[in-house]
C-alpha cells in the first residue's frame, strides 16, 4: 500500500501515535510527529512511497516534537530525535520539515558501513547512472532535479550509496532538496512541480523539496551501474562545456565528498578506485539547464 | 533481578535465542543495543557462534555497521597510542594505558567489539608535569580553561583535565590515580605500576595486571554517576571475569588483591551484578568470602534498587517506575564517593551558580 492510499487524518494519526512506517529505498523509517508542517509534507512529497505495518523491523526510528520546555511557545522550537537521542541542536519549529530530511540524511549515512556513501547526486537511464559528487553550491541538486523532471531516474539528490560487493548504485530516491534560487530556476523549468514546505532562514537559506518521480520511487530496488561521475560546477551566464578529466583528481575529490572513508578505510580506497577507472569522469560547467539535458541525453544514447 | 525486557542481557548471554525473534522483537533488541553502545559486541558474540550470517540481511548490516565503525575506532586508537608514545619516546616514564585503550591495544577479552573514543592512561604522579609538557608541545591542549575547573581537576582529581588533539580532535584523559585524591576509598597507585604488564618490546607501555583491571573496572563502574554505559561496562567485567576466571588461583588472588588496594566493595558489587544480571560464573566460595563485604540489611536492597535501574541499557523500553529518581541517587552518590561533604558542598554550590551565569 502506498501513502497516497491513506486518508490525510489516518496519515495524521498514525505519525502521533505508533509511528507511520515508509520503506525508503533499502531502508525502513517510522516516523512519529505532532507538528502539522511534517505531516503536510510527508504527505505531498512521500505520497507514492510504500507503508509497512509497524510489526515489521524498522531501520531507524525518528521523532519531530516540541521540546518541554518553554521553547515550546516562546520562539517555538523543534527536536529532531533519533530513537530516544536527540543528535542535532533544535532548530526553530518553522524548519520543522527540513530538519526532517536532514535528520535522516544523517541516520542513513551515519549507520550504513555497508556502502560507500558519497555526498552526491545520482541519476540513471537505460539502466547506467551518471555521479554527480558535489560541495555544497555547486548545483548538484539543481542538475538532478531538472534531470529528474525530464525522464532520468531519481537514484539520491544527496548520496551515492556503492554496495562494496557489486559495486552498483544503491536507489534512495527522496524529496530533492533546493535551496534559494533554484527553487525559482526549477519553478519555471517545470511550472507543474509538486514542491513541499518552504522553510526561510535557515542555515542553507530558504528551502523546500521537490516531490520525486513515481517512476523513480517504485524502481526503489533496482541498482544502477555507474557509468559516468561528472563534478558539476554552476557558473553564472557560463557556456555549457563539458571537459574530461584526470582519473586520479577526482579520486581525491570522491574521498573528499565520501562520509565513511575513514570508517572503512582500504575497503573504501579500492571501491572507489575501481569505480573511478571504470567511469568516464567530467567536469561540467553549465547555467542553462535546457543545454544541460541535452549533454548528458547524449550520455545515455551511447553509453560507454 | 527480573527485568525481562532487557533484550540485549538475554542476546548477550543466549545468543542463538535470537533466531526465534519476531520482528518486532528484532527491532527492539536493535534499538537497546544502539543505546547501550552494544551492537558491535553482539556482532562478535553472534559471529562467535557462527549465528550471524542466519539473521536476516536487514537486520544483520545494523550489527556489522556497527562492527565496522568500532574496528575503526580501534585503528585510530592504536594511531592514538602510537602518538602519545612518540610525544614521550625521549623519556622513559612508564604509560600505563586504561580501559577501552588497555583492552583493545592489550588484546584483552573486554576489547571484543567495544566501541569507544576517548585514550586513558595512566603515569605516575611525580611525572605528571614532564607528561603534560610534552604532550602539549605535540598538539594536546587542555579542554578546561576555567581556572576554578583547573583547581578542581590538579587538586582534587585524580587526572588532568581532559585533553584533546588540536589536529585529530582526540579526547586524552591522563591519570594519577584510578580513583580521586578526595575519595573515600585509596588504592595506592605505586601497586599498580608495581604489577603493571609490558605490552610493547620497543616502549614502555603497560597495561594494568589482570587482578588490577577487573579492580579498576570495578572501581570506576561502581562509583560512576553516569551509567549512559554502564550495561556495556558491565559486560566488560563479564568477560574479563570469564576469561580470567578459568585460571582457579584467579579468584583467591582477587579476593587478596582487592583487600590490599582498599577496592573490596565494588569488586562485591561487581561479582553479584555480573552473577546476577549476566550470570557470571562466580565460584560460591569466592561469593561467600564476599559476603562479608556486602552492605548491612536494608542497605544491600537499596544499592540492588540503584543498580537493577543504572547497569540497564539506557533506552526507554528498558526504564521501569522510579529509573529517573535511581539515576538521580546514583549521581548523587557519585559526587559523595568522590569528596567529602565540606568539599562537596562549596562545589556543587559553585556549579550551580557558574551555570547561571551561561
Amino acid at each position: 500500500m502506498n501513502l497516497s492510499q491513506l486518508q490525510s487524518t489516518s496519515i495524521s494519526n498514525k505519525l502521533k501515535s505508533a509511528g507511520l512506517q515508509l520503506k525508503v529505498g533499502p531502508f525502513s523509517v517510522r516516523v512519529k510527529s505532532t507538528i502539522p508542517q511534517v505531516l503536510e509534507g510527508i504527505k505531498v512529497l512521500y505520497a507514492d512511497y510504500p507503508i509497512l505495518e509497524n510489526e515489521a523491523f524498522s531501520d531507524f526510528h525518528v521523532c519531530l516534537s516540541k521540546p518541554n520546555n518553554l521553547r515550546r511557545w516562546i520562539h517555538p522550537q523543534v527536536l529532531f530525535k533519533f530513537d530516544d537521542r536527540v543528535p542535532f541542536k533544535p532548530l526553530p519549529l518553522s524548519q520543522a520539515y527540513p530538519f526532517f530530511e536532514w535528520g535522516l540524511n544523517w541516520c542513513f549515512a551515519a549507520h550504513s558501513n555497508d556502502y560507500v556513501i558519497l555526498h552526491a547526486a545520482v541519476v540513471e537511464k537505460n539502466g547506467h547512472a551518471i555521479i554527480f559528487p558535489g560541495e555544497p553550491g555547486a548545483g548538484k541538486s539543481t542538475l538532478c532535479a531538472a534531470l529528474v523532471l525530464r525522464g532520468w531516474r531519481l537514484l539520491s539528490d544527496e548520496m551515492a550509496m556503492i554496495d562494496i560487493d557489486s559495486q552498483q548504485l544503491i536507489p534512495i530516491p527522496r524529496p530533492i532538496s533546493l535551496k534559494n534560487e533554484s527553487i525559482e530556476v526549477i519553478r519555471s523549468f517545470a511550472p507543474n512541480v509538486i514542491m513541499g514546505p518552504v522553510a526561510h532562514d535557515t542555515s542553507k537559506g530558504t528551502v523546500t523539496h521537490v516531490k520525486p518521480p513515481r517512476d523513480s520511487v517504485l524502481k526503489s530496488t533496482e541498482s544502477a551501474i555507474p557509468a559516468w561521475i561528472v563534478k558539476p560546477n554552476y557558473t553564472p551566464d557560463a557556456p555549457s562545456k563539458l571537459e574530461e578529466i584526470n582519473s586520479g583528481e577526482l579520486f581525491m575529490h570522491l574521498v573528499k565528498n565520501a562520509f565513511n572513508y575513514s570508517v572503512l578505510g582500504e575497503v573504501a580506497f579500492h571501491t572507489l578506485a575501481d569505480i573511478v577507472k571504470k567511469c568516464r569522469c567530467y567536469e561540467f560547467t553549465y547555467s542553462d539547464l535546457e543545454d544541460a539535458i541535452k549533454t548528458f541525453d547524449r550520455f545515455a544514447e551511447q553509453p560507454k | 533481578m527480573n527485568v525481562s525486557k532487557n533484550l540485549v542481557a538475554s542476546i548477550y548471554c543466549n545468543a542463538e535465542d535470537a533466531l526465534n525473534f519476531s520482528q518486532s522483537q528484532w527491532d527492539l533488541l536493535v534499538r537497546q543495543a544502539r543505546a547501550a553502545n552494544m551492537l558491535a559486541r553482539l556482532c562478535a558474540r553472534f559471529e562467535d557462534e557462527q549465528l550471524l550470517d542466519k539473521i536476516p540481511q536487514q537486520i544483520k548490516r545494523h550489527f556489522t555497521s556497527a562492527k565496522i565503525a568500532a574496528e575503526a575506532l580501534k585503528r585510530s586508537i592504536r594511531w592514538e597510542v602510537h602518538c602519545i608514545c612518540k610525544a614521550l619516546v625521549d623519556t622513559d616514564i612508564p604509560i600505563v594505558l586504561l580501559k577501552g585503550a588497555a583492552y583493545t591495544v592489550g588484546n584483552l577479552p573486554a576489547g571484543l567489539g567495544r566501541q569507544f573514543e576517548d585514550v586513558d592512561i595512566l603515569v605516575p604522579k611525580e611525572e605528571l608535569d614532564t607528561v603534560e609538557r610534552k604532550l602539549m608541545l605535540h598538539g594536546w591542549v587542555t579542554t578546561h580553561t576555567d581556572s576554578y575547573d583547573q583547581r578542581y581537576y590538579r587538586q582534587w582529581m585524580h587526572e588532568l583535565p581532559p585533553m584533546r588533539h588540536v589536529q585529530r580532535q582526540s579526547s586524552l584523559d591522563v591519570h594519577h590515580n584510578i580513583l580521586p585524591e578526595t575519595a573515600r576509598l585509596h588504592p595506592n597507585p605505586k601497586k599498580l605500576f608495581a604489577k603493571a604488564v609490558l605490552i610493547d618490546d620497543n616502549k614502555p607501555l603497560y597495561v594494568l595486571s589482570k587482578l588490577d583491571i577487573v579492580l579498576h573496572s570495578a572501581a570506576h563502574l561502581f562509583s560512576d554517576g553516569e551509567l549512559h554505559n554502564g550495561f556495556r561496562d558491565l559486560t566488560d567485567l563479564d568477560l574479563l571475569l570469564r576469561d580470567f576466571g578459568t585460571d582457579e588461583s584467579f579468584w583467591r588472588r582477587l579476593l587478596n588483591r582487592a583487600r590490599e588496594m582498599e577496592l573490596s566493595k565494588p569488586l562485591f558489587y561487581a561479582l553479584r551484578y555480573t552473577n546476577r544480571l549476566l550470570g557470571t560464573p562466580v565460584p560460591g566460595e569466592t561469593m561467600a568470602q564476599c559476603q562479608a563485604l556486602r552492605p548491612g540489611g536494608v542497605g544491600l536492597r537499596f544499592m540492588d534498587f540503584l543498580f537493577e535501574h543504572g547497569l540497564q541499557p539506557d533506552h526507554p523500553t528498558c526504564r521501569k517506575p522510579l529509573n529517573g529518581l535511581a539515576r538521580w541517587l546514583l549521581y548523587v552518590r557519585s559526587h559523595f564517593l568522590r569528596m567529602p561533604l565540606y568539599l562537596l558542598i562549596p562545589h556543587l554550590i559553585r556549579k550551580a551558580v557558574k551555570k547561571d551565569k551561561h
